[in-house]
């Protein structure tokens, strides 16, 4: 019988092997396409106003194109703004993510700690669009006004869960014996947490925190409600302020701002990608110590 | 002393997570009983008609919308994440090789939104309507392409984990019985990976409902159910996105009840995940 003989059973075998290697293979290929069409049409605006001017408005932008010339200005605004959201977000949610997932990884199986880990989760998975609904209601509403601290607050929310959980994995790799042996010199818990815990286990820590940090930076959704965006570098958070995704969104939706949309895609995802890498290889640094 | 209060600290960190929960859930509910109580809950989960002009507000298009988008790109991503995850758990197992694809398929999770937005309207978007799919290209069809890209590392590297995980000797038994690498494939590794790569992509599922931006921009925001997969339509997070900031009254409250129900799906999907993955541990 010709459908069991050996070298047809062989034949498909390695065909479907081939198409599983074709298959991978174009499933990284979009990662190369983007980056290409970014460069191909962002390198031109990749320039040093870029990162010195504000954006410009809409006008000059189309007498700009009418001339031929390079768009003038650049995405200052959107800089200093992500600098800004992302630092208070930062010091938002650095500690209580920390303190959080250190209490979870002491207290592994009570009742209470098992409820944090499942409300953790189910942070986590919220969608970014509905944390900027909450964070309006919350936030905004009350200060009559969209803000930086808004803005903040919603990539907070969304980088606590990540935080939280890496910090209590990494804690929950150290060995028993360590905690132990730092006690029993008369260490206090205080002491035994800020100098032996959390040091030993920085590495993960560490790449936790990178790994949030570089998910929550591309956010436009929760932004577009709390943030809203300025055409001004703007250094006050009660006042509305922008980011580097914001001016992606407004550059898009305004046809003759569309050349700057380019270049700065472009700058957001190289630092994206930058973060992304870096924090792999402290993971895989850490993990052979 | 110093110990005590540390340890309070530690737990109010905690406290607050539980805080940030019921806040949430609180706030999304409050928000949106008014639109529950003028409307009706089963009437807003079932009406199709989107106008602020008569003030008549409901989900059942987004619903669709949603749901379509998700389950498309889902059967997208599976065809590209299904061979990526053989070729990391199975075919190159520990290989430099396969670190280097599942390292560069896992950037594409790092990739903002907005930017696969962009991508998809000026590249994608163009060849669909080469390809004469549809006459402008946008509509559920380009948004579930581009969604599937996105959500190919969430489902390939869970479970090439899975399919890694799978015993040698299960394999080696069948291979000494004379089954090819094919065989061993599709009726040893996939079947005793079967559930946990079934939970992978549940969770991927759970991503592409939530997505916002790139859908945003691509699937052509119109108001309606979407006819077919070329029509055009909006889904949940896209109409609050597009409609939040202009929006007040009934319209931001049922604005909101569209979040409260996002907020409940996409938590009921993650459960179902989490559950499946705790009986795979156990098992």
């Amino acid at each position: 019988m010709f459908t069991s003989s050996i070298k047809y059973r062989e034949l498909k075998s390695k065909f479907f092997f081939y198409i599983i290697c074709i298959f991978s293979f174009l499933a990284m290929v979009p990662l190369f396409l983007i980056l290409w069409e970014l460069l191909k049409k962002g390198y031109r605006q990749f320039n040093l106003s870029l990162f010195t001017e504000t954006a410009p408005t809409s006008m000059d932008a189309m007498l700009a194109k009418m001339s031929d010339d390079l768009i003038p200005g650049g995405i200052l605004n959107g800089i200093t703004g992500t600098l800004l959201i992302l630092g208070i977000a930062i010091v938002i949610s650095i500690p209580i993510g920390i303190f959080a997932g250190v209490y979870l990884a002491e207290k592994q199986n009570s009742f209470f700690a098992n409820l944090i880990r499942n409300l953790t989760d189910l942070l986590q998975g919220i969608p970014s669009i509905v944390v900027g609904i909450i964070v309006y209601i919350w936030v905004v509403r009350p200060m009559h006004s969209y803000s930086a601290l808004a803005g903040s607050v919603a990539l907070s929310i969304m980088m606590l869960p990540m935080i939280i959980r890496s910090t209590e994995e990494s804690i929950r790799m150290l060995p028993v014996t360590l905690k132990e042996a730092a006690l029993a010199l008369g260490g206090s818990y205080v002491n035994v947490v800020f100098k032996v815990l959390i040091p030993s286990a920085f590495g993960g820590l560490f790449t936790g925190i990178l790994l949030a940090i570089s998910r929550v930076m591309g956010e436009t959704a929760p932004l577009l409600v709390t943030a809203l965006g300025a055409s001004i570098v703007n250094w006050d958070f009660t006042k509305p302020t922008s980011s580097i995704p914001l001016l992606i969104w407004e550059f898009y939706n305004d046809p003759n701002l569309s050349d700057l949309v380019w270049s700065s895609s472009l700058l957001l995802l190289l630092i994206i990608l930058v973060i992304n890498l870096t924090a792999k290889s402290i993971s895989k640094k850490w993990k052979i110590q | 002393m110093k110990d005590r209060l540390f340890k309070i600290v530690l737990f109010l960190a905690s406290f607050l997570i539980l805080l940030l929960t019921a806040g949430i859930v609180y706030a999304l509910i409050s928000q949106s009983l008014r639109t529950f109580s003028e409307i009706g809950f089963f009437k807003f989960l079932t009406s199709d008609s989107w106008n602020p002009k008569t003030d008549k507000y409901g989900a059942l298009s987004f619903i669709s919308g949603t749901l379509m988008t998700s389950v498309l790109a889902l059967a997208f991503c599976v065809l590209f994440s299904l061979p990526v995850a053989l070729f990391n758990g199975e075919y190159f197992r520990g290989k430099k090789i396969s670190t280097v694809v599942s390292s560069i398929v896992d950037l594409l999770a790092g990739i903002p939104s907005i930017v696969y937005g962009l991508w998809g309207f000026y590249v994608v978007c163009p060849v669909l309507v080469d390809l004469g799919f549809s006459d402008t290209g946008f509509g559920v069809l380009l948004a579930s392409i581009v969604l599937a890209i996105m959500i190919i590392p969430y489902a390939s590297s869970l479970s090439a984990e899975f399919i890694s995980m799978v015993p040698n000797e299960l394999k080696e038994a069948a291979y000494s019985l004379g089954a090819t690498r094919l065989e061993v494939v599709t009726r040893v590794s996939l079947p005793a990976a079967g559930s946990g790569i079934l939970t992978s992509y549940i969770l991927a599922l759970g991503r592409a409902l939530g997505e916002t931006m790139a859908v945003t921009m691509l699937i052509g925001n119109t108001n309606a159910i979407p006819t077919g997969i070329t029509g055009t339509g909006n889904t949940m997070a896209s109409i609050i996105a597009n409609q939040f900031g202009e929006a007040d009254g009934l319209k931001l409250s049922s604005l909101i009840a569209i979040g409260l129900l996002l907020f409940l799906i996409t938590a009921v999907i993650n459960f179902i995940a989490k559950y499946s993955m705790k009986l795979i541990n156990k098992a």
